[in-house]
């Protein structure tokens, strides 16, 4: 048979087969950016951020010593209030993280299992839609409701009863309803990916609806609901901007905010940032010791 | 069939509906103790549904589901005396092979000796003793369905319901599973209620088998029953490959190879004989299939194993005039099919 005549080839093809020929130099090219810009911009500063906290600060000129020592960390297990407010922290993320999971679970499972594929299209928008409005706006409305002449009061007050007013109670409440969407998101793929015939045969075999629930949906949600916590507790961990409304007490952001924009002492408060760090590597190997990564 | 009371699974007047498309069209079936029982149809011809309203999967929007003479349409799963086999086996992925079969053990409490002495002998039952630890993700397809048999055969239940188990798996494997069913069935004397697509498998392996369509149950009997009187069309080519010939206002149905093509020494004695012309022949091996142009109109196929033609004499075929032949008795009139003729003219 005789051979047809070469087609007039653009360049572009030329090149497209080059890179087909050698996948590695391929997958390189596409991923030289992404991985480069997570290294540096994200382990990068998170190493940097471990490096400054073992630094000091010079009390009489007000210079960053770069002389590495524990001295940071001395002082926040030495100082009461540190201790205090690092515990505080911890508790009421806990908190928030496990209210956020008791709320979310059902709505994940209705959205997951139950729903209409119309109805939850709509109930994913109306989980999606109060991460689209300002956090500022949100924070401070909860702040104006919370306060002594606001609608909690007044809802409350016919029943005898009042509103929690400002403090560790109202931060709970509006982290918790702060961060609610980002625990419901992760469970509902936690619970879309169990196929339906595991629930069908756990009934089948015997098991009552709780038992079902214990035994075959908890276990097999548990990494999506430990991803949903690690948004819940970190973003509690991080935060100062709600305490600061709806609290006097302080929070870890709060310390770190303050060494940082008033006593310039980066180094504590590099300190510090590595906290809510090392709570969530201790949360994390707790969980994998519980079994939550062996379904992934 | 009418001994009442008597029957291991009985669904009267049963209807189900998933908005507007009605799965089951209120379909009346009763299956006897220790039956092996297929339900038989096309996808879509509601015998899934039909098996997860007995299961207690699904509630019917009409109708009854009773098993051995009790009505259990308002109970749950969890508290009927049936275990299901399911088409994706819907193992428990993070429990281990022996923690998958002991579970209907242990959510009922039977604890210590028992559960192990049973989940041993279920495993056994299916050839998978030393199996225990395994994760289901490290069985085959052929181990995994086993372990699916184990898991519900282990609570001994009065009636099983399998959901195209074999479906997944591959020809020789799923030749060879029939087999070990039939065989585990007579073994265990529990009432299979058997979904399938696969009309081989149904007549292989059933004591009697019913045959849906649309919703509706068809035909019910026994495989050669069904196979010889389908009692109309849809049943005719469902169950087998069926040829339909008109004669005289009526239409009969004649099994492929049932018909032999006539040479011209054949006898043709006690044969109803007809003319054609051969119009497509495909080679399958063991045997040849031949399509014939009806000179009284209409086609026939003609399967005809392949004694001492060779593929190449087969082939060769195409396009002869012939005579084909069959008895009388083999083409069976279809009762349907009487009527309508009737109201035509």
């Amino acid at each position: 048979m005789a051979s047809p005549a070469p087609r007039a080839e653009p360049a572009a093809s030329g090149l497209a087969r080059f890179l087909w020929r050698r996948p590695r130099l391929q997958l390189s090219l596409l991923l030289a950016g992404p991985v480069g810009w997570l290294v540096v911009a994200y382990l990068g500063s998170l190493a940097v951020l471990f490096v400054a906290s073992l630094w000091q600060l010079d009390d009489f000129s007000g210079e960053i010593v770069q002389n590495p020592g524990l001295q940071n960390f001395q002082e926040l297990i030495d100082t009461p209030v540190y201790r205090s407010i690092v515990l505080r922290t911890a508790l009421i993320a806990a908190l928030v993280t496990i209210t956020d999971a008791v709320l979310a679970f059902p709505i994940a499972f209705y959205m997951a299992k139950v729903a209409s594929p119309r109805v939850r299209a709509l109930l994913v928008v109306a989980v999606l839609m109060p991460l689209w409005s300002s956090y500022l706006v949100k924070v401070y409305t909860w702040r104006i409701m919370l306060s002594n002449e606001g609608m909690v009061n007044w809802v409350l007050d016919p029943v005898g009863l009042n509103g929690p007013g400002f403090g560790n109670v109202a931060t709970w409440l509006v982290f918790s309803y702060l961060w609610l969407p980002f625990m419901i998101l992760p469970i509902y793929a936690g619970l879309e990916r169990i196929p339906n015939s595991l629930i069908d045969a756990s009934g089948d075999l015997g098991a009552p609806t709780w038992t079902t629930f214990r035994r075959v949906i908890l276990p097999l949600a548990l990494p999506a609901l430990v991803a949903g916590s690690i948004f819940t507790f970190s973003l509690t961990l991080g935060d100062y901007i709600t305490p600061t409304l709806v609290s006097s007490t302080q929070f870890i952001g709060n310390v770190v905010y303050a060494n940082v924009g008033i006593a310039n002492n980066l180094p504590l408060a590099a300190a510090f940032a590595t906290v809510p760090v090392a709570i969530m590597v201790v949360y994390l190997l707790i969980a994998r010791r519980l079994g939550a990564f062996e379904s992934l | 069939m009418t001994r009442n009371g008597d029957s291991a699974v009985r669904l009267v007047g049963a209807r189900k509906a998933y908005g507007d498309v009605v799965a089951v069209d209120g379909v009346d079936l009763e299956i006897e103790a220790d039956e092996f029982f297929t339900m038989l149809g096309p996808s879509g011809s509601g015998k899934t549904t039909c098996l997860r309203l007995i299961a207690g999967f699904e509630r019917p929007d009409g109708g009854r589901v009773e098993l051995a003479g009790r009505d259990v349409t308002g109970l749950p799963p969890h508290e009927r005396d049936v275990n299901t086999v399911f088409q994706d086996y819907a193992l428990f992925p993070h429990m281990s092979v022996g923690e998958n079969v002991a579970y209907g053990l242990k959510v009922k409490r039977i604890g210590g000796d028992e559960r192990r002495r049973r989940v041993a002998e279920a495993l056994a039952m299916v050839r998978l003793t030393g199996y225990e630890d395994r994760r289901p993700a490290q069985l085959s397809g052929g181990q995994r369905q086993r372990v699916a048999l184990a898991r519900a055969l282990v609570n001994r239940p009065r009636v099983l319901l399998l959901d195209e188990p074999l479906g997944a798996l591959d020809l020789k494997l799923r030749q060879q599973m029939q087999q070990e069913l039939r065989t585990l069935q007579q073994e265990v004397r529990i009432t299979f209620v058997y979904v399938t697509h696969d009309q081989e498998e149904a007549l292989t392996m059933s004591d009697r088998l019913a045959v849906f369509n649309d919703g509706r149950i068809e035909q019910v009997g026994e495989p050669a029953e069904v196979y010889e009187h389908p009692v109309n069309e849809f049943v005719a080519g469902f169950v087998g490959v069926s040829n339909i010939v008109e004669r005289e206002g009526r239409r009969f149905t004649i099994r492929p190879e049932k018909v032999r093509i006539l040479d011209d020494v054949d006898a043709s004695d006690g044969l109803r004989v007809e003319g054609g012309q051969i119009r497509d022949v495909a080679y399958i091996g063991a045997v040849t299939r031949y399509i014939v142009d009806l000179d009284g109109g209409g086609e026939i196929q003609v399967v005809r194993q392949n004694l001492e033609m060779s593929s190449q004499e087969a082939l060769e075929q195409r396009g002869r005039r012939v005579r084909v032949g069959w008895r009388g008795e083999h083409a069976y009139a279809i009762p349907g099919s009487q009527q309508q003729p009737e109201e035509e003219l």
